[in-house]
């Protein structure tokens, strides 16, 4: 799988490299700031970018740009963002364009290797993953006020919020050690719940959840 | 007399010159202005006659109690009575004359207390404040020149229409056992009474031009006995700009203070915690492995945990939102972390320097967490513009209400910390609600 990386830090962009190339990915190129990845965002088409929001000349949110106006030329780039703190705001401009392949996560979640590459590898395949905090900070959200998502067992809750990372039915289950079946009777009911439809496809699944805690 | 006629005159000089465009659309303008400038002399005259002549005479009976005891309580009485009376004149002076007269009553201090102390102590800060000894000479100067001088377009355009109803046959009464003497007219017979209304119509035209004039001469006169001189200006401003500067500093040394500990009890302690465990790790490694995987999942933790720790740390001291994309979506951002629904609505051409986006960030902030906390609102408001000289931020919610700056809410640490860059909060929040709280940060947006 080919990458393109961003990131200005040295030690975090070499650690980076190492990662993943341990794990077979192949890093197209390495750059620290935002027209170096734009630039190579249009020439090198990689499968999938992994970029740090905050990025050089400006030190703003270049790199989050950088992605969203790569993803405008071309449709459905995956791109995982990183960044040293998570914001639903930017999380939903993210998702905004709906065609999934995106991933917005602390630069933390480096720190479990495993976990981390299967996010890659999920937005890569056109999934998503987004941060457990955007997700609890969204459900607290939801919990206070008076709404559906008070109706979910706890249980219920734990799924929703492993499936809002972007999991499949097969990684919830591992995660919370009951078997496969249990937790698509779960996710059934969940979506009975919150009035959504059924599908197969994790990153529908995803999108409709937080379409759905966005505030319909 | 001819002092204030001749500032009166400059004064309308440059009114015209203004609106010249109403004059020339309206040929009858200034008939209808100078009529308005004489019935409105006439009612302040009126005011400034029985109000500041029983204001007066009140003022110097609560005060010659003092020494009684009485005077204690009939003073702030009679005071606010004096200052609602003068803000009055102040609002007319700025509503009919455009002239602007800034009120400079010091803030009663919080806690005076209650009883008899708290009263003496009341009574004691309003005789200490100068703006109480321009008040009371203003009273008196307001019912004699005052009156006057607020009466006189009045005056001037009744002896004009005077002349007229000489000319239209008042004469035969008026002038009856002898000339009746108007102006220099003897008046006596038709003839003279139409000289009479001649000149009464060019003391009407003449007069309605300038009375406009004349009552803003009234309101110079007030504007100099109640402004206070600019030496008084001057110090009071270096006095506040102390006084905000000192808080300023105690604030950000406080500041600093609390980022320490934090660093120090927290992310700083729990490397050091990392550090010896990976030291025992490696002695570990071969003798007990489980051991050393053990240890090695909590430094890991230690690790995320410190990087939590510190994250929270730069969002108190600047969230990353604000240093990346300015107030707007910082406070977009902040509004989607809250339990209760928050519409944002924003209106910025661009970006304040970073010091008066943070003070307005963390003020946005605290209001908020108020209203979350206190105000059990369904629904919160936050509307943020700039009116070209002021960045303006209205925070609205519809809850309880009852909300108020002082008795140690956070709303005056916001008061205190805008203070510092001459901003201003004003809080509405009657029992009941809604509260609408206000802040003003003079500041050039680049």
């Amino acid at each position: 799988m080919r990458v393109v990386l961003a990131e200005d830090l040295f030690l975090l962009r070499d650690g980076l490299v190492r990662m993943l190339e341990a794990y077979g990915f192949e890093i197209l190129a390495a750059v620290e700031s935002g027209p170096e990845l734009s630039r190579a965002l249009a020439e090198l088409e990689p499968d999938v970018a992994v970029v740090d929001v905050r990025l050089p000349p400006s030190h703003t949110d270049e790199g989050l740009q950088c992605a969203l106006a790569a993803r405008r030329a071309r449709p459905g780039l995956p791109v995982l963002v990183l960044s040293q703190h998570v914001e639903q705001l930017y999380a939903r401009e993210l998702l905004a364009d709906g065609s999934g392949g995106v991933g917005y996560l602390l630069k933390d979640r480096v720190f479990d290797a495993d976990q981390f590459v299967d996010a890659v590898r999920r937005v890569a395949a056109g999934g998503t993953a987004m941060d457990p905090q955007v997700i609890l900070q969204l459900l607290t959200r939801q919990r206070a006020q008076d709404r559906p998502v008070n109706r979910l067992t706890p249980r219920e809750l734990e799924v929703l919020e492993l499936m809002a990372q972007g999991r499949s039915n097969t990684a919830i289950a591992a995660q919370l050690v009951v078997t496969e079946r249990a937790v698509a009777k779960h996710t059934s009911n969940i979506f009975a719940k919150l009035r959504l439809d059924v599908s197969e496809d994790d990153n529908r699944r995803v999108l409709a959840v937080l379409a759905y805690l966005d505030g319909r | 007399m001819t002092g204030t006629g001749t500032m009166g005159t400059q004064g309308t000089g440059s009114g015209r010159g203004t609106g010249g465009a109403v004059q020339g659309s309206g040929g009858g303008g200034w008939v209808r202005e100078g009529l308005l400038a004489a019935v409105r002399g006439f009612g302040v005259a009126l005011t400034a006659l029985v109000g500041s002549l029983v204001l007066f005479v009140l003022t110097l009976l609560s005060l010659a109690f003092v020494p009684l005891g009485i005077g204690l309580f009939a003073t702030p009485v009679v005071l606010r009575l004096v200052r609602a009376h003068a803000g009055r004149r102040r609002l007319l002076a700025a509503r009919w004359a455009g002239i602007r007269i800034p009120e400079a009553y010091r803030p009663l201090p919080a806690g005076t207390g209650g009883g008899f102390v708290g009263q003496a102590r009341r009574c004691a800060h309003l005789l200490k404040d100068p703006a109480t000894w321009r008040d009371v000479p203003w009273l008196f100067v307001d019912l004699s020149a005052g009156f006057l001088t607020a009466l006189l377009p009045a005056v001037v355009v009744a002896y004009g229409v005077e002349g007229l109803l000489l000319g239209a046959g008042l004469w035969r009464v008026a002038g009856d056992p002898g000339p009746y003497w108007y102006t220099a007219v003897p008046v006596d017979s038709q003839a003279t009474g139409l000289l009479a209304a001649g000149v009464g119509l060019v003391v009407l035209v003449v007069g309605l031009r300038y009375v406009p004039a004349l009552l803003r001469g009234h309101f110079v006169l007030t504007k100099a006995l109640l402004d206070r001189p600019l030496e008084t200006e001057l110090n009071e401003r270096i006095d506040r700009l102390t006084e905000t500067r000192h808080d300023a500093l105690d604030a950000s040394a406080a500041e600093l203070r609390r980022i320490e500990r934090d660093l120090h009890d927290g992310a700083q302690a729990r490397l050091v915690a990392m550090g010896m465990d990976l030291g025992t790790i490696e002695a570990l490694v071969e003798r007990d492995p489980a051991q050393a995987k053990a240890l090695l999942a909590r430094a890991r933790r230690n690790s995320a945990e410190a990087l939590d720790e510190l994250r929270d740390l730069v969002r108190g001291i600047h969230p990353p939102v604000l240093a990346e994309r300015g107030l707007g979506d910082a406070v977009r951002a902040l509004a989607l972390r809250l339990p209760v629904p928050v519409e944002v609505s924003v209106d910025l051409p661009g970006r304040a320097d970073a010091p008066v986006e943070s003070a307005a960030y963390f003020a946005v902030n605290e209001i908020l967490t108020n209203a979350v906390k206190h105000s059990a609102a369904t629904l919160i408001r936050v509307d943020i513009a700039y009116t070209g000289v002021m960045l303006n931020v209205t925070v609205t919610d519809d809850g309880v209400g009852g909300a108020r700056i002082g008795a140690g809410s956070g709303l005056s640490g916001v008061e205190r910390r805008l203070g510092t860059f001459d901003g201003i909060l004003a809080v509405s929040s009657p029992a009941g609600g809604p509260t609408v709280v206000t802040l003003e940060i003079p500041c050039v947006l680049s």
